[in-house]
């Protein structure tokens, strides 16, 4: 029954590798020619080799952009993962057990429904929502009630200190009921029995989630992990909507993805962008293959 | 060759995404050539450009028949000046041609692609926060030099030139390196408003001096009004814009012109730091914090509910903010005050330019069209159907003549005829938008306190020098 097949397979791949090639591989592939010329986007490209690349060694809002990847790669995923964890555990393991068998906590059923509200709203509503909340003055969500109680307002956006970690808690915010699912689906693959065994030689619940449920979860975790350090390296919308002077203060919250759009459709240097764009797909290209190569691991089989 | 698991629970996430990565990296090299598309054909252009017999009533040559393309930018104008003002008069002009209008709030997403693929419209008004920036399109010879059309009799009076018919510097706002690309139609005055109500109500009247200015806002501190303000999040370049007018009245208007020259040292000169002395003492002391982190009309909004007293802009914010404001309201422009006694412009210099660009797109099949479409625009009767429409004046001189402006408009006109000679125009920020950038961030960056007047100074000088280096950039004097 193996010839005949692939035909059959080929079929199927016809269309969606069409698609991908002309949309997917092709602006990728004309990216890189794109990033070795000097080009306006008006009349035909000039060849200036690797300029744009020797460029990029001395830009400052580059490395600055670059810089804050590193910090949103290291915050993103960890923050995001250990409250999704914990949502997760108390709302399939984290209550009393009936039957044997772990139930989540109370009305565990509404905020799985809660917890996903964020993901369901577009990236740049939340962003203009957001606006609302950090807005320093007395119409803002939070610094209306902090000024009521006559307190200072807390500027948000605008203390560079604080900008970069306001943008994170958006992220985290948005990102927490995808993973809050994700974590919950695996959780539920892991058989009953295991915890039941390990309830009856006296497991605690925070036993029972770092000896039973994390070791088991393991692939799940990684894979959210490559999901979320991809995120970290756009985070362009909510920066472009949210932040001030688009990325800023002076550059405080600026992302890769920010610099490309002002090289490209600010200054119309489409060729210097796309070095950045180049630059910024083989940040991503790295840490994918870095982040598949450190937590390799054996998987534990059940 | 059995590479397809027998088994697939072999195939884990992690393998897939391995392979996923590995598939990708592979293909990206074999398509390569696929690469050319996007940015090949664009010099080609239309290889026929339309052309007619010239004659009195076509001096420029139109092709009678020839239709032609009108991109309007759909933004504070709107765009029905275009549609029932100007095109009807191309209609009379040309009854055989036809035109197709499309208006956009995007100029530059609708439009960069059509001028890739060398098949541009052949008029566009580009404007607006997304626009095409000009001095990539002259740097690549997109557009259409005026000369020809300046040079032309106008429609209504044969005798005189359509230069002739204009405020002088209108030719001049729109040149590059001393050639005519670009038409801006719609006078502009900057300075700094307040509403003349309030004003009234408490006693107050604009300052002329800068110790009368930091008495007054002094006074308006004390009502519990903030006295100063610009909007930090996306609309800095109000404030640059103060400052490099302030400087330009205490050092003389070359100030900016080696600003806009890149010339050694521009942004260094005395006049450029004591203007941003000045101006980082009252962001100190007068302007709220939190204005750093609000958008144009969020300030503009607290200004019509009087909670701001001044605030920096060009005579556009009047219609802008029609909506919001209160009946009584009062919108009056004051210029720039003076900083001492021995500064070089007296005080009621300001800066005032023709906005809101057209132009001629050079490729595009009926660039002729284009220029006569635009010679309509500037003779008398397209002139005053626009300020009829949009309340605002244009660079026709006999346009605005006996129209009735509202209060804001009618004292910027009143501030410009005051001004007489001492009025004065800036380029940079047109002709290098990272120049325009920086200005804008050190200017939050200055009046928020977190540099000085000398860093602010020196910053900006080193992205000019930085600009001026950069072969990749085209350059223009003036």
């Amino acid at each position: 029954m193996r010839h005949g097949r692939y035909p059959f397979v080929v079929g199927f791949l016809v269309a969606p590798v069409t698609l991908y090639v002309v949309f997917v591989i092709a602006p990728y592939a004309q990216a890189f020619q794109i990033s070795m010329t000097n080009w306006r986007g008006l009349s035909a490209p000039r060849w200036v080799g690797f300029d744009n690349y020797r460029r990029l060694l001395d830009d400052g809002s580059f490395w600055k952009a670059v810089q804050h990847h590193g910090v949103l790669l290291l915050a993103l995923p960890l923050i995001t993962i250990a409250i999704a964890l914990f949502f997760a555990f108390l709302l399939n393991v984290g209550g009393k057990s009936s039957g044997g068998q772990r139930q989540g906590v109370r009305g565990a059923g509404f905020y799985r429904v809660v917890f996903f509200f964020p993901q369901v709203l577009a990236v740049a509503i939340i962003a203009v929502l957001f606006q609302m909340v950090y807005r320093p003055n007395e119409s803002g969500l939070v610094n209306g009630v902090l000024m009521k109680l006559g307190l200072d307002p807390v500027l948000f956006l605008i203390r560079p200190n604080l900008a970069l970690w306001s943008i994170i808690a958006v992220l985290v915010w948005q990102a927490v009921g995808f993973y809050v699912v994700l974590f919950s689906a695996g959780m539920a693959a892991i058989p009953g029995e295991i915890y039941e065994a390990a309830e009856m030689d006296g497991a605690s619940r925070v036993t029972l989630f770092f000896r039973v449920t994390l070791p088991l979860l393991w692939d799940t975790l990684q894979v959210a992990w490559v999901y979320l350090g991809i995120a970290a390296f756009d985070a362009f919308a909510i920066v472009a909507v949210l932040s001030v002077d688009s990325g800023g203060p002076d550059g405080a919250t600026t992302v890769l993805a920010m610099e490309i759009y002002r090289n490209a459709f600010v200054y119309s240097k489409y060729g210097y962008a796309s070095a950045m764009g180049v630059a910024l797909f083989f940040l991503t290209i790295t840490f994918a293959a870095l982040t598949l190569r450190l937590t390799k691991r054996e998987s534990v089989e059940y | 060759m059995s590479v397809t698991p027998d088994n697939p629970a072999e195939l884990s996430r992690r393998t897939l995404l391995g392979r996923a990565a590995a598939a990708g990296l592979l293909a990206t090299p074999a398509v390569g050539l696929l690469g050319a598309c996007a940015t090949s054909g664009s010099d080609q252009g239309s290889s026929t450009r339309a052309e007619g017999t010239k004659s009195a009533g076509n001096p420029l040559g139109v092709a009678e028949d020839a239709p032609l393309e009108v991109v309007i930018f759909n933004g504070g104008y709107g765009e029905k000046y275009a549609t029932d003002v100007h095109q009807p008069l191309y209609r009379k002009a040309f009854p055989k041609a036809e035109i197709k209008h499309q208006s956009t709030q995007a100029v530059s997403t609708v439009l960069q692609p059509r001028f890739a693929s060398g098949n541009p419209p052949e008029f566009v008004n580009n404007s607006g926060e997304k626009l095409i920036d000009f001095g990539s399109l002259v740097a690549d010879g997109q557009l259409m030099d005026l000369t020809e059309m300046w040079d032309a009799p106008s429609v209504g009076d044969p005798t005189r030139k359509v230069r002739d018919t204009v405020v002088p510097g209108t030719v001049e706002a729109g040149s590059f390196n001393g050639k005519p690309y670009v038409l801006y139609y719609v006078s502009t005055v900057f300075g700094i408003w307040y509403s003349g109500k309030l004003f009234r109500d408490n006693g107050w009247a604009p300052a002329k001096t800068w110790s009368e200015f930091t008495a007054l806002l002094d006074k308006i501190k004390a009502r519990g009004i903030t006295p100063y303000g610009y909007a930090g999040a996306n609309a800095a370049y109000y404030q640059w814009n103060v400052i490099l007018t302030h400087a330009a009245k205490i050092g003389g208007t070359d100030v900016l012109k080696n600003i806009d020259n890149l010339e050694d040292g521009a942004w260094q000169q005395d006049a450029v730091r004591q203007a941003a002395e000045a101006w980082a003492e009252i962001g100190a002391k007068y302007v709220d914090k939190s204005f750093e982190g609000l958008k144009h009309t969020d300030v503009q909004l607290r200004q019509n509910q009087y909670k701001l007293a001044f605030y920096p802009s060009g005579d556009w914010l009047e219609g802008e903010q029609e909506k919001d404001t209160p009946p009584g309201f009062e919108y009056q422009l004051m210029p720039v005050p003076s900083l001492t006694s021995s500064d070089r412009l007296p005080a009621t210099a300001l800066r005032a330019t023709a906005g809101e660009g057209y132009f001629v797109s050079a490729k595009s099949k009926n660039p002729r069209g284009g220029l006569e479409y635009m010679r309509q625009m500037l003779s008398v009767a397209g002139a005053k159907g626009f300020t009829e429409v949009v309340k605002a004046p244009t660079v026709v001189t006999a346009g605005s003549e006996g129209f009735a402006f509202p209060p804001g408009v009618a004292s910027s006109q009143a501030a410009l005829k005051a001004a007489g000679q001492d009025v004065f125009n800036l380029y940079f920020d047109g002709w290098y938008k990272e120049l325009d950038t920086e200005a804008r961030t050190a200017t939050n960056e200055l009046m928020f306190g977190r540099i000085s007047a000398d860093a602010f100074c020196e910053r900006l000088q080193k992205r000019a020098d930085a600009i001026a280096k950069d072969n990749s950039v085209a350059k223009f004097t003036r």
